[in-house]
């Protein structure tokens, strides 16, 4: 790394880190502080008193086949949204790189959903397989699939992840498509000239020099599946039918606000944010072979 | 290479009516009246309706016991939007611009402690922060609502990682012609910055605009409702009843969509750089 040219000054920069390192002191270290601490306390329910029980929080969560339910059901979840809106993007982008007019029609009709609100779409999609209003629910029991939304755990997930596909399938292509573009012209042509087949070309040539973007795409929308789609389910099925589709933060959110189990919620997060460090770690791993090539 | 272009053109009108369609359907059905949602089902064209039901939602409070409506609850989202946005940017350049341009003591201390803060979503904090914020007496404010959302360190990391694609000469220039480090950031540094402000500005005010966890655990006075949590409530009001007014539930859906939807329609380019320019 080079040295950059730098101001000495002894007041000023310390002046202008106090309002990000007060923020984060307390908005941020002093809560996530507070989580492992209360992961290994019993606080009773009205917060009077507390008592220090070792790992008994821990213990308790790994043998509830509610939570081991619950995390089989995020991994799940995410590796299929995951997997499905980054198909579909980047079937998208690529045939919207391909083709010579449109492509701005396209391009903002294809990223607008940015904008909506996860809870937002959960409510879309909730009316859309509405037991009596909705479309969909009509035009699958015409096909002969009896469809219930608040009743059958299958029927829930399908349209969890319809919907959380839905919104998150605009980043991606936004992505995908920057990264088309980068790809120099003269690689392009090179390919053209050797490589008569579309599908081979875009397999050994496009697809590879696309793995950087796909990758820390991939680490975005598991992140996404993880935590923001807390507005999908909190609008579409509360975790229901039967806890059926109760994600992890979910589970955290329910038990330590509804139900007020702070030692087991703040045990939960613990879990969590060991899992999302894991992530980065893959990813930073990653980061590192990447500047290898 | 023409070849086959049609068959590109299918693939992508299917990807975009898939876009389109849930926005589509529930706007077509909010011009309607509810009695026809109610026995016929969602609307594929629209009804005659439009105005009487859009002023209605946005004037009248649905579910709610005190004067809330989609006016209040859209000017709570846009004070939410924006203190979110605008406090970000300030603090994060600010930061920045000391992590950047400063030789001090413990730099990388400080690096580390912001930078730490991108790994953890506050989902996985969610009920210390809400105690703190608590214990602060800031349940039911716009401060507790943005600032623990302000805690996390993207839009530093997004401004450091631009300052440094700025070329020294700039700053050795600007030394050599004896301006301090708070000229250079005025003439120098920010008018260079514009374009970046901006896309991030709009990637933080629909991040903003679109909270929701944090929000419903906040606000217990209805007053601070914003409309992305607050149709929760309306919707719930309309489902017990036995007329549904589906047509207000869908004109606070349209409502609630609007403001980001036209943001990122009108600023497009920006947003687009912003988001793939942040990435490297």
């Amino acid at each position: 790394m080079e040295q950059r040219q730098q101001y000495t000054h002894s007041a000023l920069p310390y002046f202008l880190l106090v309002p990000q390192i007060a923020i984060i002191a307390i908005f941020f270290f002093y809560p996530a502080a507070e989580a492992v601490y209360l992961s290994f306390m019993l606080e009773d329910p009205w917060g009077q008193s507390s008592l220090f029980v070792g790992l008994e929080n821990y213990t308790i969560l790994f043998n509830s086949t509610e939570y081991l339910k619950s995390v089989v059901f995020t991994l799940g979840f995410a590796l299929v949204v995951s997997f499905l809106s980054l198909s579909i993007a980047l079937l998208l982008a690529v045939k919207a790189n391909n083709i010579l007019h449109g492509k701005g029609a396209y391009k903002i009709t294809l990223t607008w959903v940015y904008a909506v609100a996860p809870a937002v779409a959960g409510i879309m999609g909730g009316f859309m397989f509405n037991p009596h209003i909705g479309v969909f629910t009509e035009i699958f029991a015409s096909l002969g699939w009896d469809f219930s939304l608040y009743t059958d755990p299958f029927d829930a997930t399908f349209v969890l992840v319809l919907v959380s596909v839905w919104k998150q399938v605009s980043v991606n292509f936004i992505y995908f498509l920057a990264g088309l573009q980068s790809i120099s012209y003269a690689v392009n042509e090179a390919a053209m000239l050797d490589c008569e087949s579309d599908r081979r070309r875009f397999w050994t040539i496009t697809f590879p020099l696309l793995a950087p973007t796909g990758f820390f795409l991939l680490v975005i929308n598991l992140t996404y599946a993880f935590f923001e789609t807390f507005g999908v389910i909190d609008t579409l099925t509360s975790g229901g039918p039967g806890g059926g589709t109760t994600s992890l933060v979910y589970k955290i959110y329910r038990d330590g606000f509804i139900g007020t189990d702070l030692g087991g919620s703040a045990a939960q997060s613990v879990v969590l944010l060991v899992l999302v460090l894991a992530l980065t770690w893959v990813q930073f791993k990653f980061v590192e072979k990447r500047v290898h090539y | 290479m023409k070849k086959n272009q049609w068959l590109d053109h299918v693939i992508l009108i299917i990807g975009a009516l898939f876009m389109i369609i849930p926005i589509w359907l529930i706007f077509a059905s909010s011009t309607h009246n509810p009695n026809t949602i109610i026995s016929d089902g969602l609307q594929w064209l629209p009804g005659g309706n439009f105005t009487s039901v859009y002023t209605e939602v946005w004037n009248k409070s649905i579910g709610f016991s005190s004067d809330v409506n989609a006016k209040s609850m859209i000017i709570n989202s846009m004070i939410m939007g924006l203190g979110f946005a605008i406090g970000k940017i300030i603090i994060s350049m600010m930061a920045a611009y000391a992590l950047v341009y400063f030789r001090m003591p413990f730099a990388s201390l400080w690096f580390w402690l912001i930078f730490v803060t991108l790994l953890l979503p506050l989902e996985v904090r969610i009920i210390p922060s809400y105690e703190v914020v608590a214990s602060l007496g800031m349940l039911n404010s716009f401060s507790g609502l943005i600032l623990p959302l302000i805690a996390s360190a993207t839009a530093t990391f997004f401004f450091r990682q631009f300052f440094r694609t700025i070329p020294n000469e700039l700053l050795e220039a600007a030394q050599l012609d004896n301006a301090g480090p708070i000229r250079f950031f005025l003439d120098i540094l920010l008018p260079l910055s514009k374009t970046m402000i901006a896309a991030i500005f709009i990637i933080m005010f629909v991040v903003g605009w679109n909270q929701y966890l944090w929000p419903i655990m906040m606000t217990t006075d209805e007053s601070y409702n914003t409309i992305v949590m607050g149709i929760k409530q309306t919707l719930s009001d309309i489902s017990q009843s036995s007329q549904p007014r589906y047509d207000h539930a869908f004109a606070l859906v349209i409502f609630a969509m609007l403001p980001p939807i036209l943001v990122i329609i009108i600023f497009q380019r920006w947003f687009i750089k912003g988001l793939v320019e942040t990435e490297k």
